[in-house]
């Protein structure tokens, strides 16, 4: 494999890895050029509507869809009396029970808002009345709605997420400045602007799904296992997504209801979840409560951190969201002790929202690191250097790179930290309060191996072919950047090829791994075709090069050349023309050697089971942020503005930094919402979201968003992938809830433990 | 589906006519009625649409005051340099209310009759029990999540909130309603739910709302209007006030002033007791603070929404001060 030369981030002109290149798919988008997966003009297509239910515990005793299926246009109502025939697929690791039924329309309902009926008509508004007339009889039972639900209980102990080392219990007993205090996040949604659904289509035993999704290969299997067909008779299509952050990577039941309703209707149905819908139709972020104690010395040194954590989940299946995920990992403390809990209630199973774990686990951890500092009367930016973690001390493994001291003094000198005053309530701005803080995110950086097809077409132009996804992290662009670096033509000559589960296999777009993943296999299948168009060059009859005596070429700017140019010149297409030949295709993946076979392939594609975790190696691989944040609140009324935002990343080397920066701007959005703004409001009389629109659900608008700085800091590690970069998408999120919180006690004087940090919990 | 006719009024009259038929509604910029459409709340048979109807759009502001007809835009009233000139805070209800998308769409006559954001009210398959979407039915919010209703003005059946900005500018400068021939004061307009709360105000069946008139006074050209709330633009109030100041020759002492409340009443609310007490008086801080708290006078808390009665009377003081200079 041929080394490449690193450069720092940024710093090419040229548009190759590392150049500033705008999205390749950014006009088609913003010109209505791309086409959804609702869009699909496909023909004698029709509509299902999900009708959900309205209570949050109990059974349906009965269905009466008469009215429903005599109103105008209505094909078919599907009820829990209908088998559909479906089993139940395999979870994100491949385990899968044998021959098991799966109901998506199930008779025990679990959750306020499950779907529990779909009716499907010839058109979308015939089908949305014809819902509303689906009268649906209920056995209620009482639900558990909530942590707070005096019958929800502490929860079950997930061993495997027990962390400790040392004697957290009597280090924290014996320091002398104890601190202690719960933290909790509300319920928060993803609520992408395109909103969920699919088109589906059989064509005898083939299926294609047109649809949202970012992991074609492993819904595809899903599809295939539920209606027990082969896996390559499914085909899912999402060249383009509109936002998923962690919700669109899986087949949710709404989806497998709409394809038994095409099987059985032999019409392709379209089913649009509604906005309303989405809040239960795939779960969001789940609710979490976490108790943290820290013990230190008098001036600052860390002694122990105690902490126990708990996070709701479905009574369906478990889905831990994580407390302790970066309890570890930020400091240097020589006891540790976490735990974390799972509390069924009835809600929808929750899901990954960007940054899953490691956001509320931050929220927990950044907000008690200041109040620590406040304790002890220390710059809250001194407490984090002075504890600054130089080693892995949960794996007890080294840093593969970690340039978080970097994120925290770059940081503070371009943000001005040092004019602070570090009194609560000391720093004005007219009437308004002023307040400054800061938090510290982490994600790990995730492998997994991808595979990319690359061909190089007679007219010289270059295709890039994966099954891998864009939801609008940038994945055309840089996979055009990395193929156009490696065969030395210019990006514009690239044409990249995603999102298609017929194309060659690639990872989930999650975890922030797919980025790393699919450059490497770009980049080796990218080498292949340029070794062996260079062989061809030289040893092919008709080729100009073949008398050069030259033993290696030169590809640059889309000519191929002899080093240090005594010879032709070439461009590919003329080179191409003279070895006779109208392609060369390579397909390579990163999978080892010696595992490489159609089994592997599966696993590897279609399941998250050979996803290698950040200690893996002998190495501690994350990416790491640093934010500070700059609130005003107006103390009359407890509105909180944000009004300056730096903040310092370690994300090893940046493929495209204006995408990176995008992506980080993006998540420190993210986190100004769920700081301030988002929370699901549970009825808990229904055990349902009653703000389920995005009229009373709020996430900021560009007037809550102030100038955002963002600066990275980060090297090259090549540890962490091929190309020397760590994971971008999800690390930005991490420690902006705290960074702002701690800014709102820094002004106020107020500690607000519970998100979002509303009006009423500061008047 | 349900169908439903379209008919495009030639004239006034005309959709007045149309409008007698039960299952007949207006069409102004459909922001309100689409959305309710779209919950199930209104299941409209006929929409008249009033959008071409000529001469229903027009403003004119001069030394008496304004008189804007009910087609007028939101977004061009809000930046009327008449309106704004003569009464900022009615130009600024409108400029802080909504997006400037629904503010190009939306009409001043639709703008009052928007409907509650009570989130029980626009759920009609979920909660059947609501008194203003089904009279008799019942009162889903009571004992639910009330952070949004009202604290003023409400009754056992209904605890909802009038949403709108600008009524709360118009109920502070005595605006009348004008339905053709016949005028209404705003505050007449709007009725409290007591037991019927699906009556909310005294339009009758047929009637339209021609446009609304403004009187002009001291304390209109001086005004403004603050509205609070969580994010900072593109949401309803958690509390408003709209407040002008007219003040005596000494530039000091209180001669007329206006007090009004939003997004915490049932509807727009009018802080007389307010007025009343700082009328004749020279502002200061603690004054007018202690006069502030008499605008949330009876109010009863459901729980969430007990913020409402300490937050209104800090928005009620701060606009005050702003315009007597104190703040
Ligand atoms: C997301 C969202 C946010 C919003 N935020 C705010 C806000 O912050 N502040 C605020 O004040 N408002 C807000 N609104 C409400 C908005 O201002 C109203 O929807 C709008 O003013 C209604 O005007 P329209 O012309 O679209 O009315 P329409 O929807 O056309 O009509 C509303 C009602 O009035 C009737 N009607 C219309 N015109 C007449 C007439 N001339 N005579 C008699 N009856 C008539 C109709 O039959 C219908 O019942 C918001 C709305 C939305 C959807
Ligand atoms: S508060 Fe009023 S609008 Fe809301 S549910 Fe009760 S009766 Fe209906």
């Amino acid at each position: 494999m041929t080394i490449m030369e690193t450069r720092k981030h940024g710093d090419a002109a040229d548009g190759m890895v590392g150049g500033r290149f705008s999205r390749l798919d950014g006009k088609l988008k913003t010109t209505g050029g791309a086409t959804y997966a609702l869009e699909q003009p496909v023909k004698n297509l029709v509509h299902a509507v999900l009708v959900q239910s309205t209570i949050a515990a109990g059974r349906v005793v009965a269905v009466d869809a008469g009215k429903a299926k005599a109103a105008p246009g209505v094909l078919s109502v599907f009820t829990p009396e209908d088998d559909l025939g479906l089993l139940v697929a395999s979870d994100w690791f491949g385990n899968r029970p044998d021959n098991q039924p799966f109901h998506p329309l199930p008779r025990e309902v679990s959750f306020n808002g499950q779907a529990i009926a779909a009716v499907v008509a010839e058109t979308l508004e015939q089908a949305t009345e014809a819902a509303k007339l689906v009268k649906v009889s209920y056995e209620e039972t009482q639900p558990v709605t909530g942590l707070d639900d005096p019958n929800a209980g502490e929860g079950r102990l997930v061993d495997m997420l027990s962390v400790g080392w040392g004697d957290a219990e009597a280090a924290y007993a014996a320091a002398d400045i104890r601190i202690e205090a719960e933290y909790r996040t509300p319920r928060e949604y993803h609520v992408p602007i395109e909103p969920h659904g699919l088109t589906v289509k059989w064509e005898g035993d083939f299926l294609t799904v047109w649809e949202p999704s970012q992991w074609t290969h492993g819904m595809a299997r899903t599809y295939a296992e539920w209606f027990n067909i082969p896996a390559d008779n499914v085909r899912i299509v999402s060249p383009f997504i509109g936002g998923g952050f962690g919700s669109k990577a899986m087949g949710y039941t709404y989806s497998a209801v709409a394809a038994a309703a095409a099987r059985k209707l032999g019409r392709p149905v379209k089913l649009a979840v509604t906005r309303p819908q989405t809040f239960t139709a795939y779960g969001g972020r789940a609710a979490t409560r976490q108790t943290i104690r820290i013990g230190a010395t008098k001036d600052g040194v860390l002694q122990a951190i105690v902490h126990r954590g708990a996070s709701e989940t479905s009574v369906l299946a478990d889905f831990p969201e994580q407390t302790g995920a970066a309890t570890p990992l930020l400091y240097a403390v020589p006891n540790l002790s976490t735990q974390h809990r799972l509390v069924p209630v009835n809600t929808v199973t929750p899901g990954a929202l960007r940054a899953p774990g490691k956001n509320p686990s931050a929220f927990g951890l950044e907000s008690a690191i200041e109040e620590l500092s406040y304790a002890i009367g220390m710059d809250p930016l001194e407490l984090r250097l002075r504890n600054y973690a130089d080693h892995d001390y949960q794996s007890g493994k080294p840093w593969s790179t970690r340039q978080l001291r970097e994120a925290l003094t770059v940081g503070a000198e371009v943000f001005g930290w040092s004019k602070r005053s570090h009194e609560p309530r000391s720093m004005r701005d007219g009437r308004q309060l002023v307040g400054w803080g800061i938090g510290c995110g982490t994600f790990p950086v995730l492998k997994a191996a991808s595979e990319a097809l690359i061909r190089i077409l007679g007219d010289g132009s270059v295709e890039v072919v994966s099954g891998a996804i864009d939801m609008g992290q940038g994945t055309y662009t840089i996979l055009a950047q990395t193929a156009a670096e490696v065969l030395g033509v210019p990006a514009e000559q690239v044409d990249v090829k995603l999102g298609d589960s017929s194309l060659p296999g690639a990872t989930v777009a999650g975890g922030s791994m797919l980025a790393g993943a699919i450059t490497g296999a770009v980049h080796k299948a990218a080498t292949a075709a340029r070794d062996e168009l260079i062989g061809l060059a030289l040893n092919d009859s008709n080729s100009p090069f073949r008398d050069t005596g030259a033993n290696t070429l030169v590809i640059a700017d889309g000519r191929i050349s002899v080093p240090r140019g005594e010879g032709p010149s070439l461009t590919l297409a003329e080179l191409m023309s003279a070895i006779g030949r109208d392609r060369i295709e390579t397909q390579r993946n990163t999978l080892p050697e010696g595992a490489n076979g159609p089994e592997d392939h599966k696993r590897s594609w279609t399941t998250m089971a050979n996803i290698e975790g950040p200690t893996a190696g002998d190495l501690s691989m994350h990416s790491w942020c640093a934010h500070f944040v700059e609130v005003k609140v107006d103390e009359d009324f407890g509105t909180v503005r944000v009004s300056r935002v730096v903040s310092a990343f370690d994300c090893g080397r940046i493929y495209n930094p204006k995408l990176a920066e995008s992506q980080w701007r993006g998540g420190i959005i993210m986190g100004i919402g769920q700081a301030l703004l988002e929370e699901g409001l549970i009825d808990e009389r229904f055990g349902r979201v009653i703000n389920n629109n995005m009229g009373d659900y709020l996430v900021p608008t560009n007037a809550d968003i102030p100038h955002i700085q963002v600066i990275s800091v980060g090297i090259p590690d090549h540890d962490a992938s091929v190309l020397g970069g760590k994971g971008v998408g999800e690390v930005g999120i991490v420690g902006v809830a705290p960074a702002i919180a701690n800014a709102v006690f820094h002004a106020t004087g107020k500690r607000v433990r519970d998100l979002p940090i509303t009006l009423e919990k500061l008047i | 589906m349900r169908d439903f006719s379209y008919f495009r009024a030639a004239s006034t009259e005309e959709a007045s006519r149309a409008t007698l038929d039960a299952g007949a509604m207006l069409l102004a910029g459909g922001t309100t009625l689409l959305d309710l459409a779209k919950c199930g709340v209104t299941e409209p048979d006929t929409l008249v649409d009033i959008t071409h109807l000529a001469g229903l759009g027009d403003m004119t502001v001069d030394a008496n005051g304004a008189t804007i007809g009910a087609l007028a835009k939101m977004g061009e009233v809000a930046d009327h340099p008449g309106v704004k000139a003569a009464f900022p805070a009615v130009a600024q209800s409108l400029s802080l209310a909504a997006s400037a998308q629904l503010r190009n769409m939306a009409t001043i006559g639709g703008n009052l009759l928007q409907r509650t954001r009570c989130s029980y009210f626009r759920e009609p398959g979920v909660f059947p029990a609501c008194n203003k979407r089904n009279p008799g039915s019942g009162c889903s919010a009571i004992g639910g999540v009330t952070r949004n209703h009202a604290v003023l003005g409400t009754s056992r059946a209904c605890i909802a909130v009038n949403p709108g900005d600008l009524a709360v500018a118009l109920v502070a400068f005595d605006a009348y309603v004008e339905m053709g021939r016949r005028r209404v004061a705003i505050e007449d307009f709007y009725m409290l739910p007591g037991e019927t709360p699906d009556w909310e105000t005294v339009l009758k069946k047929g009637e339209i709302i021609t446009g609304i008139a403004i009187p002009a006074s001291p304390a209109a050209k001086n005004s403004t209007y603050l509205k609070v709330r969580d994010r900072q633009s593109y949401e309803f109030a958690a509390a408003s006030a709209a407040v002008g100041i007219e003040f005596e020759a000494d530039g000091k002492t209180v001669r007329d002033i206006r007090v009004a409340l939003g997004g915490v009443a049932t509807r727009p609310w009018r802080a007389r007791a307010v007025e009343q007490s700082l009328i004749g008086t020279v502002l200061n801080v603690e004054a007018v603070e202690k006069a502030s708290r008499l605008s949330v006078e009876g109010a009863v808390s459901h729980g969430g929404n007990r913020y409402k009665i300490e937050l209104a009377p800090r928005v009620v003081a701060r606009a005050i001060l702003t315009m007597g200079g104190l703040a």
